[in-house]
């Protein structure tokens, strides 16, 4: 107990601008242990779990598949593999809604459970990791499929293997979970504690930092005991600390967690490799133990499934690609009916449309909100310039200057008042008293900044195919003209040769020298 | 615009504005009693009229441009805009000019910028000025505090002056009504009489003019209750107030016997209302937090200059007005360093 204590000594911490205090909710679904769900008879896995290329179909449909088999192969760096979630038969590849928040389709592996639950045969542990070369570690890691469990699931090989032109000091592991609601990461740091620390061990030793730093909101003070008790167990508090920090939304945002633990502040459009730092979730931790210390790819993870229209909240290890429905019907279904069905924490999670929607690695709950805890806001009145927003705001920008030139499709104003800096979490939404849906107007901006940008790339592309073009019709004149030319004087020279042999030969070269220049342009 | 696919965040929004405006007005209530308790039930009426007015300035207008005038309307902003009005103007003003007021103030200067959140320039604000500059006599006709009158105007005798302007009878002008302690300072400075020997009038108070030193107490009371409640920011009243009490001491410490102590200037006139509910205005005001303070020791440097040197007593309704002007400008050059820029203003 006393290391313990000492682990958690008092680090200078920094804080964000704004944030916000809001009701945390946790208590509804962090009483119960983490359960298993009943396999459900039909999954739909998504392709593209991931930020970055989409992975590709390995297997043909109405082949049988094994638990843990991979059934899409990543294509490129920056991507990540899919293996079956359980095992049956791949009945089809189609679309399916997935969870996104603009409600799209993509393409899905549809299984057929056997109900047997096999495992394919899988690589053996890597137990003796630290004698091995870390790129045969990175290759496991992204043979398992690991993405950032958080949220952002960018593929976590890539985010470990940060070039040699970068140096890492620190690797910073996200437990703040300051979403209100979700428990998910909460229950994974109480119950497995041990299996955390083994990744984050891996990820130390492939990064090579000085320091690890474990962020946990303080309202949460059974993971943060359960992890020290963890840590102390371990050798590695010499280079480990818990870091209780206070709770405040959003916290846990990564560059928000980065400042309050390091002071750094991750610049414009960077990542934090740039500032020596790389962040990881608990939740991916644990992944990453899997992978190396059991060979195991990320097939389920630990979703929340909670809300006050859920009869019996609590979280559950769910396989990936089990409709959203089935959670809710193995948490007792509705206790009443839900206004609004969302994937994710109420300040950053999209509605769902569709309860058959699969869990992806990336969904870390699933929230059904009754009509008193999502009331319908107000209409929007307009902005009282109160300033409430940028007062809230922990990127420290001017909400109020982005709406305004958001609504008024001013795109360019927009980008001045750096839209772009802005990690959508809704705290200027949430403060404001004219009930704006000002979120909403940035992610508009932002889709139509980044369609018109495409617009532009597409229509550069298609004058410079449209010039080459011309370019090309333009020679094959010039050459037909010069053709045509060579031949009269050919012909004519033909006629002359008798008479002046040495003229037409300085004629032809003459002419020759255009379709060259024709050949060059 | 896109429509748009159900929105975070999916939680109850914590703030409103009617609950915002609801809070103001709460907080106005005790220095209205204490000013209806120093200056008579004329106060009251002016209230009842003023947002009387101006409700149905904006209903007419709202419906004019085929709108549901129930929005605009319940958000409280326009009887905000009437009581801090009302609060301004003398307690006797002969009503048409409380309605020429609320009608400039919600017609002109609130609705056909656009209405709430668009206007540029303090709607009471505007219509005190207006008023003051057209009817400089009738807007300078204060009442004198009770405690130093024979004769307590009752509700009738009020509303008698406020309706027709008939005095009961057997009562002058001179027997109700008298400079405010500003006015009455300016008046006298002007005449070359000594702080000592102004210091004498009846009208002078503990510490700022009598009644007036009340009044101002109960409406900083209010204010200390809206910033606790978070509906304001410090940033405005703080700054207002050190930087007229900064200009104030310097100049009373450098000739005392021609500036008068320096807790006179934020107990005499509309300093603390002014500090904590009009130039608080968000819509009219800055929204950047160093925006703020600019804006509000240029207000509490303006009203000492005006007050000293200008031609009228009292000047925060001049100083916010100019402010307001300058509140764009201000908030483009004081935007915050956003996260992640170094050191670049963003
Ligand atoms: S919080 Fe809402 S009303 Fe206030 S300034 Fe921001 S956008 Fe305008
Ligand atoms: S959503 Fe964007 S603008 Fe709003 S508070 Fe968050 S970062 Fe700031």
């Amino acid at each position: 107990m006393a290391v313990a204590h000492s682990l958690i000594a008092n680090r200078r911490l920094w804080t964000f601008h704004g944030g916000i205090h809001i009701p945390d909710e946790k208590s509804l679904s962090n009483g119960a242990p983490i359960a298993p769900i009943a396999l459900p008879s039909r999954l739909v896995v998504p392709l593209q779990q991931h930020i970055g290329a989409p992975a590709r179909v390995i297997v043909a449909v109405g082949e049988r598949v094994l638990k843990g088999q991979m059934i899409a192969e990543p294509t490129g760096l920056v991507s990540a593999p899919v293996h079956a979630p359980s095992s049956g038969t791949l009945v089809a590849i189609e679309s399916h809604p997935i969870p996104h928040p603009s409600g799209l389709m993509a393409p899905c592996a549809i299984i057929e459970t056997d109900g047997e639950d096999a495992w394919a045969e899988l690589p053996p542990p890597m137990t003796d990791y630290p004698q091995l070369d870390p790129e045969l570690i990175r290759e496991r890691i992204r043979w398992a499929g690991v993405v950032g469990m958080g949220g952002a699931s960018f593929p976590t090989s890539v985010k470990l293997s940060p070039g040699t032109d970068r140096h890492i000091h620190t690797l910073i592991i996200n437990g703040a979970e300051c979403e209100p609601y979700i428990s998910c990461d909460d229950r994974l740091m109480r119950e497995r504690s041990g299996h955390i620390f083994e990744g984050v061990r891996i990820m130390h030793h492939l990064l090579g930092v000085k320091q690890v730093l474990i962020g946990i909101e303080d309202n949460k003070p059974e993971a943060i005991e359960e992890m020290r008790l963890a840590l102390a167990e371990t050798d590695m508090h010499t280079y480990t600390e818990i870091v209780p920090i206070p709770t405040l939304y959003p916290s846990g945002g990564e560059k928000q967690l980065i400042r309050i633990l390091t002071g750094k502040e991750v610049p414009t459009k960077g990542i934090p490799a740039q500032v020596g730092i790389v962040c990881q979730n608990v939740g991916t931790a644990a992944a990453v133990a899997d992978a190396v210390l059991e060979g195991r790819p990320l097939v389920s993870r630990v979703v929340t499934v909670t809300g006050r229209a859920i009869a019996n909240p609590r979280n559950l290890e769910v396989p990936i690609g089990t409709p959203a429905s089935d959670l809710i019907a193995h948490c007792g279904g509705y206790r009443e009916t839900p206004r609004k069905l969302v994937c994710g924490g109420p300040m950053m999670g999209f509605a769902l449309r569709d309860a058959d929607t699969p869990i992806t690695k990336a969904t870390n709950c699933v929230l059904a909100l009754t009509p008193e805890e999502s009331p319908a806001p107000g209409p929007a009145l307009a902005c009282i310039r109160c300033g409430r927003c940028a007062q809230a705001c922990p990127a420290n920008l001017l909400p109020q200057q982005m709406y305004w030139h958001a609504r008024a499709k001013d795109l360019d104003r927009v980008q001045d008042y750096n839209l772009f800096d802005c990690i959508e979490c809704g705290c200027c939404a949430q403060v404001c008293p004219s009930h704006i849906p000002l979120v909403q107007y940035y992610r508009y901006a932002k889709t139509e900044i980044w369609s018109r940008e495409q617009e532009k790339r597409k229509s550069e592309q298609a004058r410079a195919r449209h010039a080459a073009k011309q370019a090309r019709l333009e020679r094959q004149e010039q050459e037909r003209q010069a053709k045509l030319r060579k031949q009269k004087e050919a012909l004519a020279a033909k006629a002359k040769a008798q008479a002046k042999p040495e003229t037409a030969a300085k004629q032809q070269a003459s002419a020759a020298s255009p379709t060259e220049t024709a050949n060059d342009s | 615009m896109k429509t748009f696919i159900a929105s975070s965040p999916h939680v109850a929004r914590v703030n409103r504005v009617d609950s915002i405006m609801l809070q103001v007005l709460l907080a106005l209530v005790p220095g209205i009693l204490a000013m209806i308790w120093f200056f008579g039930w004329g106060l009251l009426i002016n209230i009842l009229l003023a947002v009387t007015f101006a409700v149905a300035a904006e209903c007419t207008v709202i419906l004019a441009r085929g709108r549901s005038p129930l929005p605009a309307i319940a958000d409280l902003s326009a009887v905000v805009t009437a009581v801090l009005f009302a609060i301004s103007v003398p307690p006797i003003l002969p009503w048409w000019m409380t309605l020429l007021g609320m009608l400039f103030a919600i017609v002109l200067v609130k609705q056909l910028y656009g209405g709430m959140g668009y206007n540029p320039f303090n709607p009471a604000m505007a219509a005190y000025v207006f008023l003051l500059v057209s009817y400089p006599v009738a807007m300078t006709n204060w009442l004198t505090p009770t405690m130093l009158t024979e004769h307590h105007l009752s509700f009738t005798e009020s509303l008698r002056i406020i309706l027709d302007g008939s005095l009961p009878q057997g009562l002058s002008w001179d027997a109700v009504t008298s400079a405010t302690p500003l006015d009455e300072m300016r008046g006298k400075l002007d005449r070359n009489l000594t702080m000592g020997e102004i210091r004498q009038s009846p009208l002078w108070g503990a510490f700022g003019g009598r009644g007036w030193e009340w009044v101002a107490a109960w409406f900083l009371l209010g204010g200390i209750y809206l910033l606790w409640k978070r509906i304001i920011t410090w940033h405005i009243p703080v700054s207002l107030l050190s930087s007229l009490l900064v200009c104030a001491t310097l100049f009373w410490a450098i000739e005392p016997q021609t500036h008068p102590f320096p807790a006179f200037h934020l107990f005499s006139g509309a300093a603390i209302l002014g500090a904590f509910f009009i130039a608080t205005d968000p819509v009219t005001a800055c929204t950047t937090t160093r925006g703020q303070i600019i804006f509000g020791a240029s207000i509490g440097a303006l009203v000492y200059v005006i007050r000293t040197w200008g031609g009228y007593p009292d000047a925060i309704a001049f100083s916010v007005l100019l402010l307001n002007i300058a509140a764009p400008m201000i908030d483009h050059y004081t935007q915050p360093r956003v996260f992640g820029h170094g050191g670049k203003r963003g």
